[in-house]
């Protein structure tokens, strides 16, 4: 299988230089798959394809009533990220993520950080994940963002920079474990000679961390669940699959109940107690008594025994404030503050509509730039203005005047791209990458991640919902020796 | 035998015991219509309406009638098969034996799931065209995708608590179709009581017999084909995994390995009747159940397996115990 007619296109690509050169990470894979026959990839996708649904891994497409499970489309040919520069990713990962548990600890206690203006205190009350209802909690270990999604981006010039931090009930990362499962079951001959970092360990990793933040004074091994929406939810197969790898209960509100002494699972032998919950409910639904009312999902109570430290809650309720997309555009100064070092990851340079100037800006600008509501995640509530029509444009305009808190805009970035495999030849097409963070008594980034991609010619859009695919994503192995990699003998 | 292990969710032991009472429903749907297909072959201009059978075996008789009217081939295999408002179709039964699955996945293997997962693909593919040279085919897989899912059911998961819900649901299940089965056929065949010791070697018993893959085995133990002993060997035999008998006797023993209460005593009202149940068998002769009646004696033992379902809701599922 050749790539003989592939293009660049001018984009920052994952796997060829800008003269069409395998970069040196990527020529042995490049070797393996033209050495392959023509039609043998398309073969592996078909059964790729078939193996996706049959293993049942799929998603539920809100407000799609006919087959409402849908397979995440998942391309053979993987994204390599080599060993020097995920060394880099993995060190900003951390100072991000130690910087804003630091952030929210301080915004729910203190608030230190809005009396010394580095942040005004109208962009944190406004933001509507922030959650009041927080104030003054103390989760074990003073951890509150216990697992992080922070979704990366490569614009042309070949820069990385954090496009998002998901702070609240970041998912994806079952098919980061189900994709490397499956590439090794259909084409395991390109892992040949290169030394991928495993990520298997993810869920042996998650459950020690949710172990170990079981409420204080707790001894002997914690009961750790994983709490459900159930199975309508766009995530469920996600939920059902940590909570087998992890060998823990995958629970649903109606089988929780609260009392003055803790929290309790319905057994077939009676009530049966519950230490940590890693929880895949959003706050708004989490416990009808304290957030919304409505909410037929959460259980009620949970707040209050969450609150006395009868019970650990991942991740810890309030984090929305900040992964909201204007306070966002502050996490540099707040880890300057916080830990009086520079980003190593840098952010995507952020025009804030609440900001007149911005706002004047954005509004002349919108053809260029990319426009996005504040507290919408899931490819919804955006504008990619070149590809936006006069109209879509006008819409927006009104909809960022009417409320400009709610808009952040940024440039159009020409995300990188990854051959993927498009009716039998390879065509370039963006993609993200998010990798996974967990934080318990120390910080542990997972060598890999998930690469989304979009499918759709020319989309920069590459969410599931939205037409979005998946690879693989190989975090490779600092290589041991230069004896090694000569392929020495003993 | 007891169970010490980590609590199971009532709502998960629940779904697990569904899950296993619809994938037996399906397999005994299709044993049904396929052992028809068969008998039909040889009963060319024969008077009885065998699909009227059919669909009375089913339970759903008056459901049957009220939508399709008169009982043909097709119309009883578009209600029995594909019919996704019948809740006892194998669509149906697939559907929602995948939906149980789909809903404690991490309480089965991965295995069991995608075999459960790809019966219900499978079926869904064949949305609702048999074309005749298909039919015996397409049951006979059925048949055979139901024996591996329960092959890897057992090969594949700890034989622990969920297993012993998923287990007492697969034999309730399999109990009560079995009874259905011989209900309709011999009230069907053999109206007479005289005729109990009669050899015959009628077609229509061996299609009973056929139709719980019990033919050969029955022939192993007692030679010819006589009324009295094929009612002896489907309800009554100790050995033979489709008898009444021996699905009560394994449904009682797994109740007893979840409850963890000694043989002779009895902790919940389901295990008291499902020890009932299971001793009445023990100590019934054949011919005192001739002499009352099999179909009173077929009628009672399903009202009995239906009380003790009752029992296991209440007892085990219910939320807010």
């Amino acid at each position: 299988m050749q790539f003989d007619s592939y293009q660049t296109d001018g984009f920052f690509d994952e796997m060829f230089d800008a003269e069409g050169r395998p970069r040196p990470e990527a020529r042995l894979l490049v070797e393996t798959i033209q050495s392959a026959q023509s039609d043998q990839l398309a073969r592996c996708q078909h059964a790729t394809d078939r193996l996706l649904l049959q293993m049942g891994i799929t998603f539920n497409v809100y407000g799609d009533s006919a087959g409402t499970e849908k397979i995440f489309p998942f391309d053979l040919v993987p994204r390599i990220v080599p060993a020097h520069e995920w060394d880099w990713i993995e060190r900003g990962l951390r100072q991000r993520v130690h910087t804003l548990n630091l952030f929210l600890d301080d915004i729910y206690h203190r608030q230190q950080i809005l009396k010394d203006k580095i942040i005004p205190e109208e962009v944190i009350l406004s933001a509507a994940s922030y959650r009041p209802q927080c104030h003054g909690i103390n989760p074990p270990r003073k951890v509150w963002c216990h697992i992080t999604g922070t979704d990366l981006v490569r614009d042309r010039d070949g820069q990385i920079y954090v496009l998002e931090d998901n702070l609240r009930v970041p998912s994806g990362v079952s098919y980061v474990l189900e994709n490397r499962d499956i590439l090794k079951r259909t084409f395991p001959q390109v892992f040949e000679g290169l030394h991928v970092r495993p990520v298997e360990e993810y869920p042996s990793r998650l459950l020690e961390m949710l172990q170990s933040i079981a409420p204080e004074g707790f001894n002997g091994t914690p009961t750790v669940v994983l709490l459900t929406p159930g199975m309508y939810n766009s995530a469920y197969f996600e939920h059902s699959f940590l909570a087998q790898r992890m060998g823990i209960q995958l629970v649903e509100g109606r089988d929780v109940e609260v009392d003055d002494r803790g929290v309790w699972m319905r057994t077939t032998k009676g009530l049966r107690r519950i230490d940590v919950i890693y929880r895949r409910i959003d706050d708004d639904f989490l416990d009808p008594k304290v957030f919304r009312p409505d909410s037929l999902l959460g259980v009620p109570g949970l707040m209050d025994a969450y609150r006395a430290g009868k019970v650990a809650l991942a991740n810890a309720p309030g984090n929305g404030v900040a992964d909201d997309k204007v306070v966002y555009a502050y996490v540099p100064d707040m880890i300057r503050y916080y830990t009086g070092e520079d980003p190593i990851l840098p952010n995507v340079p952020t025009y804030l509509c609440w900001r007149d100037k911005d706002r004047d800006y954005v509004l002349q600008n919108l053809d260029k730039l990319v426009v996005k509501a504040a507290n919408e995640s899931g490819g919804y509530g955006m504008l990619v203005g070149p590809h936006a029509s006069a109209a879509e444009r006008a819409e927006f305009a009104i909809r960022i005047e009417a409320n400009p808190r709610n808009y952040i805009a940024q440039p159009t970035l020409g995300l990188s791209r990854v051959p993927t495999l498009i009716d039998g030849v390879f065509e370039g097409r963006h993609v993200d990458l998010r990798p996974y963070v967990l934080n318990g008594k120390d910080i542990y980034v997972l060598p890999g991640g998930l690469t989304r991609v979009a499918l759709r010619k020319g989309s920069l859009v590459v969410n599931s919902s939205q037409g979005g695919g998946s690879k693989d994503t190989w975090v490779l192995a600092q290589p041991r020796n230069g004896a090694n990699l000569q392929g020495g003998r003993r | 035998m007891t169970i010490e292990d980590r609590p199971l969710l009532s709502r998960v032991a629940e779904s697990v015991y569904w899950m296993a009472r619809y994938i037996e429903r399906a397999e005994n749907v299709a044993r049904f219509i396929g052992v028809n297909l068969h008998l039909q072959l040889d009963l060319e201009g024969d008077s009885v309406n065998q699909w009227e059978s059919l669909v009375d075996t089913s339970g759903d008789a008056a459901v049957f009638r009220e939508r399709y009217g008169e009982a043909t081939q097709s119309s009883v295999l578009q209600f029995l098969v594909f019919d996704q408002e019948n809740p006892n179709s194998i669509y149906s039964c697939l559907r929602s034996g995948r939906e149980n699955a789909r809903s404690v996945r991490e309480t089965i293997s991965s295995e069991m799931w995608e075999q459960i997962n790809t019966m219900y693909l499978r079926m869904q593919a064949q949305k609702s065209s048999l074309d005749f040279e298909s039919v015996p085919e397409f049951f006979r897989d059925l048949r055979f995708s139901c024996h591996l899912f329960q092959g890897i059911t057992d090969t594949t998961m700890t034989h622990s608590e969920p297993w012993h819900f998923l287990r007492m649901g697969r034999k309730l299940e399999r109990a009560d179709k079995s009874s259905r089965m011989l209900d309709v056929k011999y009230f069907m065949l053999l109206p007479s009581l005289s005729d109990v010791n009669t050899p015959i070697d009628d077609i229509h018993w061996s299609a009973v017999l056929k139709s719980v893959s019990g033919f050969e085995m029955y022939r192993k133990k007692y030679g010819r084909l006589v009324p009295r002993d094929i009612v002896a060997f489907l309800v009554l035999d100790k050995e033979f995994p489709r008898a009444i008998r021996y699905c009560v006797h394994s449904a009682d023993q797994s109740l007893r390995a979840i409850t963890g209460t000694a043989n002779g005593s009895f902790a919940y009202r389901s295990e008291q009747l499902m020890g009932r149940l299971h001793a009445d068998l023990d100590f019934t002769s054949v011919d005192s159940v001739l002499r009352d009646g099999l179909h009173e004696f077929l009628d009672r033992l399903q009202a009995k397996l239906n009380t003790i379902d009752d029992h296991i809701q209440s007892e085990f599922f219910a939320r807010g115990i």
